[in-house]
């Protein structure tokens, strides 16, 4: 029937247009949230970077010299934007291979135990910095504790686990590495001790960033999880 | 039974009595709690508030002993900071000097430059002043405070602060102590300024520093009012030797004698100085604070289906809150002092403490059923919880535990506060939050019932039993076949105000505003009462420009017996020295961090620690005019500006109030500036970070225009686009039944009439009327049609398309009208439309409609030519007018499609099978055997099920006898889910036959009836659900679960049952066993449209929500508020893609995510008319039934993004 071919016709074209519209609107959208998402998480990063070296300058084992408030914005400039990047690229990669590996992160997603695990994060900065502890090996053992508690708590997922040792060894390697060449310096007279801190930190920092960058990729399939105040 | 089981038995059952006595008693036991909380409260009264202001204390100087390290004696009087020396006695020499008789030939500079001179004499009269008795020579070098060096950051003060010696500082350090360099200074004032900071300045500057009293009391200015200079020499003393201090009190007091001085030196002040908490700090703990009020603020946010949301989540913050101080009271009431700083372990305490507890409560009681009693519903709800609550708990304990064998002493205390805080929040869990959450619950009731007894009108009478005491039974339906049409009672179903208020509050954020505006309140007495603060100041301001001077103002406590000399109203020539009350305690009017800042120069803290300030040795000068003429360096008369020659006293007072006045709009100003600043980083952290747009004015009622569209949660609206549907025209009513088998699609209005499409072209196959009117009663039914029909054979002519068999007539009454039989086909062709309702069998209109159809085909256009809207309404609004009184009980009531057979079941009670097959629209058999009206069809296969009013079901077989024993197939290969329907011709025989009729399956009507895997589920009144097997009509299972009426049933292929009821409920059952797989409550009314995937159920209820549940878990996992009144219409597309109706709308959605895909606008003429019906055909097609009209859309796009 040739009517019917011209509107199956008809439908096709119409359907290739709709089509092919929608899919540059999905592509233009997904890169359009992937840049707000890791900007987010770059700002986050560099946040939490600054604040947390506010409390390790008051301990005076901080990674730049301590010559005072302003020098944190000047002698180590480059810190807190290695950490931003750092953990935008860590809060992408999180979701990515939740989805690669095809199971998504279901355990505890919500916000507010996302800022429960970054409020523990951050007091566990707080207790590395401001608690006298015996020797290095109390330290390490308290820290490496309570991070893999944080994880256990908040995450729960091998895939997690696995990222944050691995992002945890390799960032300790680059930071001691940098070290060692001298474009970075500890101050502190113990240098154990900053050693002993640091894997366990980066440990709970990924595992951290690891679950904001998770909450922040459901948003882009959740529109509207309560939508209680409409009416 | 394990132990394990036992022990949970135990706690359940523990838990559920104690729900109950929260719930039966709650007023008392919220007295108790608040007393309990009281009482714990009591101690910490004793800590002291929180601010860095220092404190002081006074004793006199008699009888002054060094306080002993230990505490002892009366520990009433002294606060227990008092307790060993302090870190220096400060010995203050005040010095007033002033050049008398003021001469004419004066310059300013002459009024302070010999004033300061004699500063140095002074100096070394200090300094050599020996005190010599029986036990010895002591000087001022062994008694007074040695200093090292200055902190290396202060070097450019180096020359201007001792260093390697006594703490002793004057103006004369300006110049290093020596005669010379002052003598030989140009510009003193220059001197003076070039170390004042520039901009503002909070703490102590040089100025105050050398000179000792505040900057603008040393009249070092060149318009000072009186020309009186005032500095002090301040020594700090590491020891206090009274004999000394005596003898060098009285020998400059003989030295020098003050005439009208009458300083009371009594007292002594000791002022203690709190730890200071710098920005460095400061940072990391506003941030902690930031996290903390997100958590709480997320928390929170999960309250849900609760009377009041904000009610409880301050519910859940004091339970926190207090039981936070609780555990500080008690920790101090057994000696536990807490060493560490409260403030800063006070958010990770919150956040080990957590909410969780609070919200799982609160989500396991409003998850129980709402039909039960109150008192029984907290108690089930915790009783189900009570084995993770007690779980958790151990966890936590556990944790902690742990962390006490740290042995480190800080991790240590946090545990035992962290232990006791977890103690007193579970306590005050169960028994505040409980008793609070049963409250809101009774009061949720209450304003449920208010708001249901209108809509339960129609609802049929409330189950047996003792549920739900309350509530008076509504009446019995009078009609229960009307179930997914919704009453206009529903439709306008409004808040209740008091929600609305709550809401309202929601919205305007007011309890976030009072917390700031406390918090204003908070800062401003501090800067008030604060020793430093604003009192001072402006006690200062006011007794400067009081003309009283000091004396009017009593913020002193001790005011001087004589009269101040200043009472002179106006200021003399002469300047007048004079000693007020006001220069006994000068340092007063320094800043708060004078001390500390003087001290810190030499590394020494203050912090904790506290120093002694005795009281002044008062000096005064007078500088004869001659003596300061002599002294006056050669440039100093350049500065002598020619109004100041001759000082006219009116004039002079100007200068210092402006200046103030300048420095407090500064401040004022840059405060402002930084508050905006401030308020808008705020908001651009609060729009980043929780972009929810509710708290916006206006639009976000759930009616969605066009215009304002959905949007999620980043502000990203979805793509929106406007196709044309194809518009399916005829019906004259609204469109009650529709049925579809994916190539075709049959609808049916209230006014009987069935019509067919073509679900692929949307072309109007076949009209079936009414032919129970036909048939009826009335012959003027028949005229009128006969008329009718006439009249559109003249039409037919006119060469429109011949689509439409029986139209409601146009009765001749109505011949005044406009002639619109162009518009209206109403062309029967060319027999006679009498002999349509003669067969009494039913209709055969096969041939016309074959060739009426034939004639037609070749000029069907692409798109179906609708006729204007404006004659389609006319002619619906002349066709309800005979219709509605008609035939009301042979309506069509249900109606099924398979293959080419349309099965229709009408409220007389009779089953027609139709056939149809692109020519006929032909009555094949009818059945009448019934006598209760048909509510549900189910046709699966060659047979069919009705259920029927009364409650039985019957089970009809189709028998069909091919002559030539064809069998065709029809349908598109593999696109549906369905296996192709078996086409019948017109050729074969078909005949219905009841095979067998359950009469009793039901007590009460059957409201639903699905077919599928081959059982048929029927859903009824009587609140049970009855599964029977296709071929023997055997009933397998009855399901009892609901507490109310079935409205909707699902049940598919892989033999997954699911139900919903009036009471809300969906219960998901195992088909195989007859088994509950779970039982979750979600909508407020009943249920009204039920669809599963393979991981997900969807609900829609009344109260136009559509739920999203997950089927393995039954947790909802999230729910899309709906238009008004279309609450019922969505479809699933495929497991991953849902479609829902809105107002002239259709919205896809991820099934997934729940995430907005696009929003369709069905065309202009559908605007504001919500989707009622929903269907979604195997093509991907979507029919949209709006009123009267069906659209049919397809929606390529959609499916396209799917693969």
């Amino acid at each position: 029937m040739p009517t019917c071919t011209a509107k199956e016709e008809q439908v096709l074209w119409k359907s290739s247009v709709h089509s092919r519209g929608s899919y540059n609107a999905a592509i233009a959208d997904q890169t359009a949230n992937l840049a707000i998402r890791g900007l987010l998480l770059f700002l986050i990063g560099v946040f939490l970077a600054l604040v947390l070296n506010l409390l390790q300058v008051q301990r005076n084992v901080t990674l730049f010299p301590p010559d005072g408030f302003a020098s944190i914005f000047s002698s180590a400039w480059w810190v807190p934007p290695c950490c931003g990047t750092a953990s935008a690229v860590i809060g992408l990669l999180y979701p990515c291979i939740d989805r690669l590996l095809g199971e998504p992160h279901k355990f505890k997603r919500e916000w507010s135990s996302v800022m429960r695990c970054v409020a523990v994060f951050v007091g566990i900065n707080h207790a590395s910095a401001k608690v006298d502890f015996a020797n290095n090996v109390q330290l390490s053992l308290t820290l490496a504790a309570l991070s893999i508690g944080l994880w256990w708590t908040f995450d729960r997922s091998c895939s997690g686990l696995g990222l944050g040792f691995a992002i945890a060894f390799l960032a300790t390697l680059t930071t001691q590495l940098l070290v060692y060449n001298g474009l970075f310096q500890y101050t502190s007279p113990d240098f154990l001790y900053v050693r002993s801190w640091l894997p366990c930190i980066f440990f709970a920092g990924v595992i951290t960033m690891g679950s904001i960058g998770r909450q922040l990729a459901m948003y882009e399939y959740k529109v509207v999880q309560e939508k209680t105040h409409q009416d | 039974m394990t132990v394990r089981e036992k022990l949970r038995q135990k706690i359940s059952a523990g838990f559920y009595w104690h729900g109950l006595l929260c719930a039966s008693y709650p007023v008392p036991i919220i007295l108790f709690t608040a007393v309990c909380i009281l009482t714990c409260c009591y101690p910490l009264l004793k800590l002291p508030l929180p601010g860095t202001g220092p404190v002081e204390f006074t004793t006199g100087v008699r009888d002054y002993m060094v306080p002993p390290q230990e505490p002892s004696g009366d520990p009433g009087e002294r606060p227990d900071w008092y307790r060993g020396p302090p870190v220096a006695y400060i010995q203050q020499v005040l010095v007033k000097a002033a050049v008398s008789p003021w001469d004419n030939r004066l310059v300013p500079v002459d009024a302070f430059r010999s004033p300061l001179g004699r500063v140095f004499s002074l100096l070394d009269e200090i300094r050599n002043h020996v005190h010599s008795d029986s036990s010895g020579v002591r000087s001022l070098e062994a008694l007074c405070l040695q200093v090292t060096d200055l902190l290396p950051g202060l070097r450019r003060m180096q020359a201007l602060l001792p260093e390697h010696g006594c703490l002793l500082v004057s103006p004369g350090n300006y110049w290093q102590n020596q005669r010379e360099l002052f003598d030989s200074d140009p510009d003193l004032l220059r001197t003076v300024q070039q170390y004042e900071p520039k901009g503002l300045h909070t703490s102590a500057t040089l100025k105050d520093l050398l000179f000792g009293v505040h900057g603008k009391q040393t009249g070092v200015s060149l318009n000072s009012r009186n020309r009186v200079v005032t500095y002090t020499i301040t020594m700090a003393l590491r020891h206090y030797d009274v004999r000394f201090l005596g003898s060098l009190r009285s020998r400059l007091k003989q030295l020098h004698p003050s005439a009208n001085c009458s300083l009371r030196e009594e007292h002594m002040v000791h002022v203690h100085f709190k730890e200071e908490i710098g920005v460095a700090e400061l940072i990391p703990l506003v941030t902690t604070y930031i996290i903390l009020f997100a958590y709480i603020y997320f928390s929170t946010r999960k309250i849900d289906m609760v009377k009041s949301k904000w009610g409880l989540a301050l519910a859940a913050v004091v339970t926190v809150l207090s039981s936070l101080l609780m555990s500080v009271g008690l920790c101090t009431l057994f000696g536990l002092t807490p060493t560490l700083n409260g403030g800063e372990i006070f958010p990770y305490l919150v956040v080990v403490i957590g909410l969780e507890n609070v919200l799982v409560l609160t989500k396991s009681v409003v998850s129980t059923p709402v039909d039960l009693e109150v008192k029984l519903r907290i108690a089930q709800g915790l009783s189900n919880e009570s084995w993770s609550i007690m779980k958790n708990m151990a966890t936590e304990l556990c944790i902690i535990l742990i962390g006490y064998f740290t042995l480190v002493p800080a991790i240590q205390e946090f545990c035992l506060f962290a232990v006791v805080g977890l103690v007193s929040d579970f306590f005050l869990q169960m028994l505040f939050f409980t008793t609070v959450l049963s409250i809101d619950i009774r009061r949720m009731e209450l304003a449920d019932l208010n708001r249901r007894l209108p809509a339960e009108a129609g609802m049929p009478p409330a189950k047996p039993g003792p549920l739900r005491p309350r509530e008076t039974p509504p009446p019995p339906r009078p009609s229960p076949h009307t179930i997914t049409l919704q009453t206009p009672a529903f439709r306008n179903l409004r808040l209740p105000k008091r929600l609305r208020v709550v809401y309202f509050l929601a919205r305007t954020r007011l309890a976030q505003r009072i917390i700031m505006a406390g918090t204003v309140i908070w800062i401003g007495i501090l800067l008030y009462t604060d020793p430093a603060g604003l009192r001072t100041y402006l006690a200062a301001q006011v007794s400067e420009q009081s003309p009283l001077g000091g004396a009017g103002l009593p913020h002193l406590a001790v005011a001087p017996a004589t009269p101040p000399p200043e009472l002179d109203p106006m200021p003399p020539p002469i300047p007048q020295i004079s000693w007020g009350p006001e220069d006994e305690e000068g340092w007063r009017r320094l800043s708060y961090r004078h001390w500390p800042s003087f001290f810190s120069y030499y590394n020494i803290t203050l912090a904790k620690r506290y120093i002694s300030i005795l009281p002044v040795i008062p000096v005064t000068f007078h500088v004869t005019p001659r003596e300061a003429l002599e002294t006056r360096h050669p440039q100093d008369t350049r500065h002598a500006p020619p109004l100041q020659t001759d000082p006219s006293p009116n004039a002079l007072p100007h200068g210092a109030p402006v200046q103030t006045d300048l420095t407090l709009y500064k401040v004022a100003a840059l405060g402002l500036a930084a508050g905006v600043l401030l308020v808008l980083l705020l908001f651009c952290l609060y729009r980043l970070l929780c972009p929810r747009n509710y708290g916006q004015n206006g639009v976000q009622h759930g009616r969605r225009r066009r215009g304002d569209l959905p949007c999620d949660d980043y502000g990203y609206s979805p793509p929106v686009s406007e196709i044309s549907p194809l518009l399916l025209r005829g019906h004259n009513m609204d469109i009650e039944c529709l049925a579809s088998d994916g190539m075709l699609l049959a609808s049916c209005c209230l006014a009987g009439q069935i019509r067919v499409w073509d679900a692929q072209t949307g072309d109007c196959l076949t009209v079936i009327p009414n032919h129970g009117r036909n048939q009826g009663k009335s012959s003027a039914v028949t005229d009128l049609e006969t008329l009718g029909g006439a009249e559109g054979q003249d039409a037919g002519g006119a060469g429109y398309p011949v689509r439409r068999r029986a139209a409601p007539s146009r009765p001749t009454l109505f011949g005044d009208q406009p002639d619109l039989t162009a518009l209206i086909d109403t062309s029967f062709g060319q027999q006679p439309p009498s002999q349509a309702p003669s067969a009494s069998s039913g209709f055969d209109f096969g041939g016309l409609v074959e060739r009426a159809y034939l004639e037609h085909e070749p000029s069907v256009s692409p798109v179906f030519s609708a006729p204007p809207p404006q004659p389609v309404q006319r002619r619906r609004s002349l066709g309800d007018q005979p219709m509605a009184p008609t035939d009301w009980d042979s309506a069509v009531w249900a109606l099924e499609l398979r293959g080419n057979l349309i099965a229709a079941g009408r409220s007389s009670g009779k089953l027609e099978v139709c056939l149809w097959d692109a020519v006929e629209g032909s009555l094949r058999c009818s059945n009448e055997d019934g006598v209760s009206g048909i509510t549900a069809l189910a046709f699966l296969n060659n047979r069919i099920v009705a259920a029927r009013l009364n409650g039985s079901l019957d089970f009809f077989t189709v028998d069909i006898n091919k002559p030539l024993g064809l069998l065709q197939y029809r349908g598109g290969p593999g696109r549906g889910s369905m296996p192709p329907s078996p086409c019948y011709s017109s050729d074969d025989v078909i005949s219905c036959q009841l095979t067998r009729s359950v009469q009793c399956a039901h007590q009460k009507p059957i409201t639903v009836l699905r077919a599928a895997a081959g059982r048929v589920v029927t859903g009824s009144q009587d609140h049970t659900v009855r599964v029977y097997r296709l071929e023997d009509s055997c009933c397998l299972f009855t399901l009892q679960g609901h507490s109310g009426g079935i409205t909707a049933i699902y049940i598919d292929q892989t033999m997954v049952l699911a139900s919903g009821g009036q009471d809300g409920a969906i219960c998901l059952w195992d088909v195989l066993t007859g088994s509950r797989v779970s039982h979750v409550y979600g909508h407020r009314g009943d249920v009204t449209s039920l669809v599963c995937t393979t991981s997900c159920v969807i609900s829609s209820g009344l109260d136009d929500l559509i739920c999203i549940w997950d089927r393995s878990t039954g947790i909802k996992l999230y729910s899309i508020q709906q238009v008004l009144g279309c609450g019922a219409s969505f479809g699933v597309i495929s497991d991953s893609l849902l479609v829902t109706g809105g107002q002239g709308c259709v919205s896809f959605w991820d099934l997934n995510f729940g995430d907005l895909l696009q929003t369709v606008y069905l065309g202009a003429s559908s605007e504001g008319q919500g989707v009622r019906q929903l269907v979604v055909l195997d093509n991907a097609a979507i029919v949209c039934d709006f009123g009267s009209e069906l659209s049919l859309v397809y929606v390529p796009s959609v499916l396209e993004k799917l693969d």
